[in-house]
């Protein structure tokens, strides 16, 4: 097997900037291979996105090592950890966090205005943007705005600018967190399909079900890993997708009678 | 290719929002044509100053009586012995280089011509006056020195007495009766306009001084003397031998008299008119830092309102320096784009108001580069601090920012 793409070896997290220090990760100690999908549990404020947010080169651990690809995060300074989030990160945020009045198509080019594809001609930036809306669904939703969208093509939107840099590991903070079950199975497909195609998938949420669709799952607890275990029985969105249409129909079958 | 994206990226933000953007170009707006249109008016005024000198004579020397420039105590009107056309005489005998001399005596009186009334100045000159003046008779011809020395009754008048008082009719040959004198026209003087202290040049008689002095103001003094210096480089030398006859003619007595050439007058005037377009400019410049502080004011605001939105270029890869480069795009295409417009309002504005108002205004082209590159550089400064703040924000603390 090949090297893990992310190695992390105890690592801690101390917000310092309250009245009393928070120690919000207490030392966890993760291997991530390429191709895994990986569900992060917990209850709230066990550190879930804290430990994300340093997964994603956001925030610097305070102790402990991490390896993205083989590189020592720890050593590179801010311009060089942007650069590192640009090509090497994919980060789908909880809330979506799409620039307002600003086109689906244009949120996910935004990512090659900075970094290596700034050599690209305009026209590459734009087909390969339109390109990553169609693998979420939402090519012809290209000229809508943010505020013209629904909330799962939002997200879906979002996962489109995750992924148009073709990261390494794609990082998503409760992606189905503000979504209604059938939305979130909606998402939930379009990262199964992004996994068989080999993307390494970490995310956070709160929902059983939902961490059924992934792989392998871990569950935190004050800081601390406390569940590590594969999935059994995964569910496969497709599958369900199909069964909630059929259900629907019935619903309306139904409704319709009655009239 | 990097500069492109950010300015693509700065185009996007400015179109994000229009309206603010719009908003915040006015103040540039405004403080530019403001500048322009002051400036232009200042100018236009300066160049009319100055034309309006030429307008005088060339080579132009006047005599005034009193002592009002030599500074520290003033004589007072009749505190001296003034002018009389003896000095006239003796300075045209005496001084060389000298093309012409007109001595000149005002009074204001009501004529009567044709059955109507108009009050008017009634001037006492010399035959060279019109020559002096570099103002020709148009029809008719000036009075001659015999008519000056036998107290003639004769005239020439101006544009605006022509018109009021001979609005169909040629004037020439007809009578016009300054109290009960009826003097003869002989001529009509070109239009000549207003002069340097606002008044109506052409409302004029121009009699005999002789007659003048005798006949209709009774008086034994003259009112200036106008000399004409043959070339310009003799203007030094005849107002120095001016200055030594008339000195020499009182015997001792305090000077009561005062030479000036043209170019000490047409000095004080533009010296005047700089004064106002430099008040002017000043005024506009304020309107123009209070523009340049409203696009920092605005710039500020829209960095902490944007915390979000540079949270999320940080997060996805943008460098500080992006973000600093995006964001002074930004403020200089703003602060640009309206000191363009602004160019166009203040240009167009100072036609408008020459239209309308018939005020002469003159737009400086250099003033248009300034005006251009002073609004670039007002958003280079306005901008750069909201920038600089924008730019060191932490993705992670911006991203929670709410
Ligand atoms: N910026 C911060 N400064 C200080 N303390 C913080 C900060 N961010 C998080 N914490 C604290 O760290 C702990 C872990 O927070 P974290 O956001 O990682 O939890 P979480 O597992 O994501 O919770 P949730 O499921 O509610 O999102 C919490 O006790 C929180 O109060
Ligand atoms: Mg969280």
């Amino acid at each position: 097997m090949s090297s893990p793409v992310v190695q992390i070896k105890d690592i801690h997290k101390i917000y310092e900037s309250g009245e009393v220090p928070v120690h919000a990760v207490r030392g966890v100690s993760l291997d991530i291979h390429r191709g895994e999908f990986i569900a992060l549990m917990g209850a709230s404020g066990s550190g879930k996105s804290t430990l994300m947010n340093m997964l994603g080169c956001l925030d610097r651990q305070t102790k402990g090592t991490y390896l993205l690809d083989g590189i020592d995060i720890d050593k590179l300074d801010r311009n060089e950890l942007a650069d590192l989030r640009n090509q090497k990160l994919g980060f789908v945020f909880q809330g979506f966090n799409l620039l307002a009045r600003t086109t689906a198509l244009e949120n996910v080019e935004l990512p090659m205005l900075y970094g290596r594809h700034r050599k690209a001609s305009s026209e590459e930036i734009r087909e390969r943007a339109l390109h990553c809306l169609e693998i979420v669904g939402l090519a012809n939703r290209a000229d809508h705005m943010p505020n013209q969208l629904s909330g799962g093509q939002q997200q879906r939107v979002a996962i489109a600018r995750g992924l148009v840099n073709s990261p390494q590991v794609l990082l998503a903070d409760e992606p189905t967190g503000n979504l209604d079950s059938k939305t979130s199975v909606e998402v939930m497909g379009v990262f199964q399909k992004l996994n068989d195609q080999g993307i390494t998938i970490v995310m956070v949420t709160h929902e059983l079900d939902v961490a059924r669709y992934c792989k392998r799952n871990l569950i935190l607890r004050d800081g601390v890993v406390v569940r590590d275990a594969p999935v059994d029985g995964r569910s496969i969105a497709a599958e369900e997708m199909l069964r909630i249409k059929q259900a629907e129909t019935a619903a309306k079958l139904t409704t319709a009678a009655q009239h | 290719m990097r500069f492109t994206s950010t300015l693509l990226v700065a185009l996007r933000a400015l179109r994000r929002n229009t309206m603010r953007s719009m908003l915040t170009a006015l103040g540039m707006i405004i403080g530019v044509a403001a500048v322009i249109t002051m400036v232009s008016i200042g100018n236009g005024a300066k160049a009319q100053v100055e034309a309006q000198v030429a307008a005088m004579g060339q080579n132009l020397i006047t005599v005034m009586p009193g002592s009002f420039s030599s500074g520290g105590s003033r004589g007072g009107y009749g505190s001296s012995t003034s002018l009389t056309p003896e000095d006239a005489d003796a300075i045209l005998a005496d001084v060389k280089n000298i093309d012409g001399l007109s001595p000149e005596v005002r009074a204001r009186k009501q004529i009567l011509a044709n059955g109507l009334n108009w009050s008017t100045n009634i001037n006492g000159v010399g035959p060279d006056y019109p020559y002096v003046r570099n103002w020709p008779v148009a029809s008719g011809s000036m009075f001659t020195d015999q008519e000056v020395k036998s107290l003639a009754k004769v005239c020439v008048i101006g544009k605006t007495v022509v018109d009021q008082v001979f609005p169909n009719e040629d004037p020439i040959g007809q009578t016009l009766r300054i109290g009960n004198l009826p003097f003869r026209i002989l001529g009509v003087l070109s239009p000549k306009g207003f002069s340097l202290f606002g008044s109506d040049e052409d409302d004029v008689v121009l009699i005999p001084y002789t007659s003048h002095m005798r006949r209709v103001s009774r008086q034994t003094n003259i009112s200036m003397i106008r000399i004409q210096a043959a070339e310009p480089e003799n203007i030094a030398s005849v107002k120095i031998a001016v200055e030594d006859l008339l000195t020499q003619r009182r015997r001792g007595r305090e000077p009561d008299f005062n030479v000036r050439t043209q170019e000490e007058l047409a000095n004080a005037a533009s010296a005047n008119a700089k004064t106002m377009t430099g008040l002017l400019a000043g005024i506009a410049g304020v309107s123009l830092i209070v523009g340049g502080i409203g696009i920092m004011n605005i710039m500020l605001v829209s960095v902490t309102e944007r915390t979000r939105e540079i949270g999320i270029r940080l997060a996805i890869g943008a460098h500080g320096r992006d973000v600093l480069t995006q964001f002074l795009i930004e403020a200089i295409l703003l602060s640009s784009l309206g000191g363009l417009i602004g160019v166009a309002v203040g240009v167009g504005g100072s036609q408008l108001l020459s239209h309308y108002n018939g005020w002469p205004v003159l737009v400086p082209t250099m003033w248009i580069g300034i005006s251009a590159a002073g609004s670039a550089f007002v958003g280079i400064i306005s901008g750069f601090y909201p920038a600089y703040k924008a730019a060191q924000l932490d993705p992670i603390d911006a991203l929670r920012y709410e």
